[in-house]
């Protein structure tokens, strides 16, 4: 039988508070007084990129237990927190661009704000790929916690980019300088999008303890001995 | 003992480079060589330089400076920062937040003439999102904030 897992239950929480979300911005918050209802997108986007950066951020201190303790569980969150990260950051690029080309008036330009998330998102993803090539599960995880360390530079830059450097993104809203009508569903769809990422976080953590488990009963065949295969069959 | 030791040696290396690049790139006055659009002032200020170049060139809409031609082909208008402004003629379809005092960037060369010629024309949006009825009146120096003249010029 099933059990059933406390993540679960977080990240059907999440689906519910993102449909109350998203049905209180589609259709009970006003529309934007320039941009209309293109606004709307917002209701996703901003959420989307608070908690793309909360769950790098996740990821950047997982990386300093898994180096600094070795332990498995931290490389496995690591991880977990890695790819949902890679996957709101891509999500957070496609709703910007949506929302950019009637708004802005094209679908991408090399501001800072847009270029330091491209390399964001480029970044860890490839950490990702770093990973797939290490067969020896201790430097998979030392590797990847290192990259994951030194990486994490681009993500407070993604977030201070834009009061740093002029450019084309707008800086951070504040609750003043957003009608009081439009906070309720993004405060909603925040809390939403943060718990479908534990979940996605926690259900991904345990894929990977359960392969790393996998590797150890039984290993990957060493490269010298495959390449042996191949030519003899 | 060893083990420990070099997982601890390897955590502050990772954490000091870390550091190190965030360090330099915001304090290291990468700002400097960094500039995504100028202001009319320092165009201006540039005067020869200026022409010919690939620049981008960032402002307000002046009110009052749109003009359409009747085929709806050209647009002109003018991009002001508060001190100077720059005439700009456009010929392309402007989006449609395109309006009096909005911010934009416009990619495109500087004419002996002191036109700005320009064939991509963006609407910088400021981070303020109001109900219809919210906020009418053009308040032209509140809106110059989110051009972030002042701080780039720091």
């Amino acid at each position: 039988m099933k059990r059933f897992r406390w993540d679960a239950a977080v990240g059907l929480l999440g689906l519910a508070l993102l449909l109350v979300g998203s049905y209180l911005g589609l259709f009970e918050a006003p529309a934007e007084r320039h941009m209309g209802d293109v606004q709307r997108i917002m209701y996703v986007h901003v959420p989307t990129a608070w908690n793309a950066m909360l769950v790098l951020t996740a990821a950047f201190i997982f990386a300093i237990a898994s180096v600094w303790t070795g332990k498995p569980k931290w490389d496995a969150v690591m991880t977990g927190a890695t790819e949902a990260g890679v996957v709101m950051g891509a999500l957070l690029i496609a709703q910007g661009m949506i929302w950019a080309r009637p708004t802005w008036g094209i679908w991408w330009d090399w501001d800072v704000r847009l270029t330091t998330t491209l390399i964001m998102v480029i970044l860890y993803a490839g950490i990702l790929v770093l990973r797939s090539f290490v067969e020896d599960s201790d430097r998979r995880a030392t590797w990847s916690a290192v990259a994951v360390i030194i990486g994490y530079v681009d993500v407070p830059l993604v977030y201070f980019c834009v009061r740093w450097w002029r450019s084309l993104h707008q800086i951070q809203s504040t609750p003043e300088t957003v009608s009081s009508a439009m906070i309720v569903p993004l405060r909603i769809n925040s809390f939403a999008i943060l718990f479908i990422a534990i979940w996605f976080v926690a259900q991904r953590a345990r894929l990977e303890l359960a392969r790393r488990r996998a590797e150890e009963v039984a290993p990957p065949p060493r490269r010298d001995r495959r390449q042996a295969e191949e030519t003899n069959p | 003992m060893n083990e420990r030791r070099r997982r601890v040696i390897v955590t502050l290396i990772a954490l000091a480079v870390s550091a190190g690049v965030l360090g330099y790139l915001a304090f290291g006055g990468i700002g400097e060589n960094l500039v995504y659009y100028w202001s009319p002032t320092e165009l201006k200020a540039s005067g020869e330089q200026a022409v010919g170049a690939s620049i981008r060139l960032g402002g307000l809409v002046q009110p009052g400076s749109i003009e359409r031609d009747p085929d709806g082909l050209k647009l002109r208008f003018s991009v002001t920062d508060g001190v100077e402004s720059v005439r700009v003629a456009a010929e392309t379809v402007p989006p449609a937040m395109f309006r009096e005092g909005i911010g934009v960037v416009v990619e495109g060369t500087l004419r002996t003439d002191g036109w700005f010629e320009t064939h991509r024309l963006m609407v910088k949006h400021d981070n303020e999102y109001a109900a219809p009825g919210e906020g009418q009146e053009l308040d032209m120096k509140e809106l110059m904030k989110s051009m972030q003249f002042d701080e780039s010029d720091a």
